[in-house]
């Protein structure tokens, strides 16, 4: 009988500490400051969101043949966005050839991407890189195997934003090495270079350097010689943005204690043995996530452009919206490239924090 | 064999060879030095050469002369009768005004929205990592042109006027709010302020004095407030209360009389301000982050209350790892203000804009964009470094 004896089943947990009551309760209500918090943020959502739901699906339009239909609507007019989203996306670029920027863009991102995993850092990758910013090259110029050539003044768009800051990175990244090391150097004269250089430009806003290289550059060429204008943007970025990475640089510099320095001297290393096998490799992977960041800074910085106008993807839709039959839906248009730009600094901050992670795990024990 | 041995001492003759790291070292340096004075030299001759063939009158000359173009917003006199370089000055003083408030503004929210990141209620805590992750993502000049086209393109016409206060108008051309009719007794009351200002500061000092010597606290927050407030407060009652209120008033198509809020200062105000936040809110929950659970605690244990243990405690340490990445989102602020230009706001570089498109004078044009903004990014990084110096821990 005695044996038979079952312990008592044990009680469920009071309904009110599990679950999501007992979530919402310590982490929504778990005092009276926070309640009244909540209360007001649910109030603000509930006045915010259901209207803009509303204007933004339910009511919008998708597709019109003009913008007065949507007008009448009362919604968000996305019909401009379909309407206009090849000029968005391309600019001025021969309607009939939008298939070759898409197709250069297409295989630019594609080539990103792979560098992006480290496992496939070998040899063949940079073969892909040889061969395939050629490819690119062709594409968006032509002139070559039948395609008809198109000026640089005619691109636009995204493939514009994405190459003005993707060629901005591999060309300032370099330099900007170069500007930490300078400034970190001992030989005087060097030094003073660089620092003037780096504070300099760091003390000025990226559109003076946007305008300088657009009204005063071709004063500083003898006469005759011409530079491309997206090519005056680009230099006037990369010498914008090269001063920002040198201090980043700088800052892992800083951060390497002094025995590693002198161990490499031991070795009998030169300056340069020294500075590519000991110091930078751990320097700059003490700065990734800076370094990540200056890079979605440049990333959005490439926006600027507009103002000295070359057709961008902001460039290219403001220009979009002056279509009279489209008036006044630039809130639409620049939701939709706003969603563009995010896309493309969100995976980069994540895939910053990715590499971090698969970098820490390698020191980390 | 005593050859040998003089030999052996005498040290051997410096060669002037590369191998010799000082001789390699001012070789490079002369190298570069070199090769930067020369480039120097030949875009320095290029541009003389080009000006010439242009016939470009260059120098600062141009800054007397007759602008002959409005300016939208003015904190001083000025017509388009007035001088270039006064165009600048307001130009400079628009850049200011926009910066000084933009910063006060982006650090109060900012740091707002960095304490919330770090509520422990879970829906605060993630309307404000959204709203970081959202601006952060986006470009400033995006974001400028947007709060510009959401003002203009979706408020009414001035005739169809909101009015959330009585006499306050919001519509696509700003915000009309009424303003006091001009009288003396406001510029009393900025003296007035300006004394009650000055004299809490030496009152301040002379308690700590006091606390330093006797231990007996002085109630600052009251005195101070009593004295900035307090003393404006009786010039204006002294001064009889002037009520006159030069009230917006509906003429022809626009408002007349009264303050205004632009649209195009609320667009840059809106933007640079609620971008700068998403920056500065992850500077200020980085700092909060820093200081360590246990100084709270060890304050508690001391018998602080909360206030004391977070003015006293906390806040000084948190300060030394938000102040140098805050001086550079200040500097970023003030620099990001030139994108003015975007939204028509008459900052200092759209008229230097606009004074380069009329003169020609595009290298004083730009020498003078990068003047202002090299002073102003000095002179608040030497603030800041000042300021930095103080809260900075005292090693030996």
């Amino acid at each position: 009988m005695v044996a038979d004896a079952q312990p008592a089943p044990s009680e469920r947990p009071p309904a009110t500490s599990v679950g999501p009551i007992g979530w919402m309760r310590s982490n929504l209500f778990n005092s009276v400051p926070n309640t009244i918090l909540t209360i007001v943020a649910v109030w603000v959502l509930v006045e915010l969101l259901p209207p803009f739901i509303d204007w933004a699906i339910f009511r919008a339009i998708w597709s019109a043949p003009e913008g007065r239909v949507c007008k009448d609507a009362g919604g968000a007019c996305w019909a401009f966005v379909t309407e206009k989203h090849r000029f968005m996306l391309f600019g001025t670029y021969p309607f009939e050839q939008h298939w070759r920027p898409l197709a250069a863009m297409l295989l630019f991102v594609a080539l990103i991407l792979l560098t992006c995993n480290r496992n496939y850092w070998k040899p063949w990758l940079g073969l892909a890189w040889a061969l395939g910013l050629p490819v690119v090259g062709i594409l968006m110029w032509g002139g070559l195997f039948g395609l008809s050539y198109v000026e640089t003044s005619f691109w636009g768009g995204l493939p514009l934003t994405l190459f003005l800051a993707a060629f901005g990175m591999v060309f300032a990244f370099p330099l900007g090495i170069l500007l930490a090391l300078g400034r970190r150097s001992n030989m005087p004269a060097i030094k003073a270079i660089c620092v003037a250089y780096i504070e300099l430009i760091r003390g000025v806003p990226l559109i003076s350097l946007l305008f300088m290289a657009s009204v005063m550059l071709p004063l500083f060429l003898p006469s005759g010689v011409t530079i491309d204008k997206l090519l005056r943007a680009q230099v006037a970025i990369i010498l914008f943005t090269a001063a920002y990475i040198a201090e980043v640089v700088r800052g892992g510099l800083q951060a390497i204690p002094k025995g590693q320095y002198e161990a490499a001297d031991a070795l009998g290393l030169s300056y340069w043995g020294k500075t590519r096998l000991i110091i930078l490799p751990q320097a700059l992977r003490m700065v990734i996530p800076p370094l990540v960041n200056t890079f979605i800074g440049m990333f959005k910085d490439t926006s600027l452009v507009t103002i000295i106008g070359l057709f961008d993807l902001l460039n290219a839709t403001k220009t979009a919206m002056a279509d009279a039959n489209w008036r006044g839906f630039a809130v639409e248009a620049y939701l939709s490239i706003s969603a563009v730009y995010f896309v493309f600094c969100y995976f980069m901050s994540k895939y910053s924090q990715r590499l971090e992670d698969d970098l820490d795990r390698a020191t980390k024990r | 064999m005593t050859a040998n041995a003089a030999r052996d001492q005498a040290p051997p003759a410096r060669k002037l060879s590369l191998n010799d790291p000082i001789v390699r070292g001012i070789f490079y340096q002369i190298l570069v030095m070199g090769a930067v004075i020369a480039l120097g030299w030949y875009l320095l001759h290029n541009t003389l050469e080009n000006l010439s063939r242009m016939k470009i009158a260059s120098g600062f000359g141009f800054m007397s002369r007759e602008s002959g173009f409005e300016i939208g917003e003015t904190l001083i006199e000025y017509s388009p009768a007035s001088s270039y370089g006064r165009a600048i000055l307001v130009g400079l003083l628009n850049t200011i005004r926009i910066a000084v408030i933009g910063i006060i503004l982006a650090t109060l929210l900012g740091t707002i929205i960095g304490i919330a990141r770090l509520s422990s209620n879970w829906l605060i805590a993630k309307i404000a990592s959204v709203y970081v992750e959202v601006i952060r993502n986006v470009p400033l000049l995006l974001q400028l042109v947007f709060w510009y086209s959401l003002i203009t393109e979706t408020m009414p016409g001035p005739r169809q006027a909101y009015q959330p206060i009585p006499n306050v108008f919001v519509s696509n051309r700003g915000i009309k709010f009424p303003l006091p009719v001009e009288s003396p007794v406001f510029d009393f009351m900025a003296v007035a302020f300006l004394v009650g200002f000055v004299a809490t500061i030496l009152v301040w000092n002379w308690g700590k004095k006091r606390q330093a010597a006797t231990g007996q606290t002085l109630p600052i927050g009251r005195i101070g407030l009593g004295l900035i407030i307090g003393l404006p407060l009786l010039v204006y009652l002294l001064g009889g209360a002037p009520t006159a209120l030069d009230v917006p008033e509906m003429k022809g198509f626009n408002f007349v009389g009264g303050g205004a809020i632009s649209p195009e200062y609320s667009a840059l105000m809106i933007g640079l301000v609620t971008y700068t936040a998403g920056f500065t809110a992850e500077i200020v929950r980085g700092g909060i982050l820093a200081v360590p659970k246990g100084q709270w605690e060890a304050a508690g244990a001391l018998g602080l209350r909360r206030g004391p243990t977070l003015r006293l405690i906390v806040l000084p340490q948190a300060l030394r790892v938000i102040v140098p990445p805050m001086t550079s989102q200040f500097l970023n602020l003030t620099k990001n203000s030139s994108l003015a230009v975007a939204v028509g706001y008459p900052d200092v570089v759209s008229i230097l804009n606009t004074t380069m498109n009329q003169t020609g004078q595009a290298i004083e044009g730009i020498a003078l964009i990068m003047a202002v903004y090299l002073t102003c990014s000095l002179s608040i990084s030497a603030f800041m470094n000042w300021y930095n110096k103080r809260v900075a821990l005292v090693e030996r």
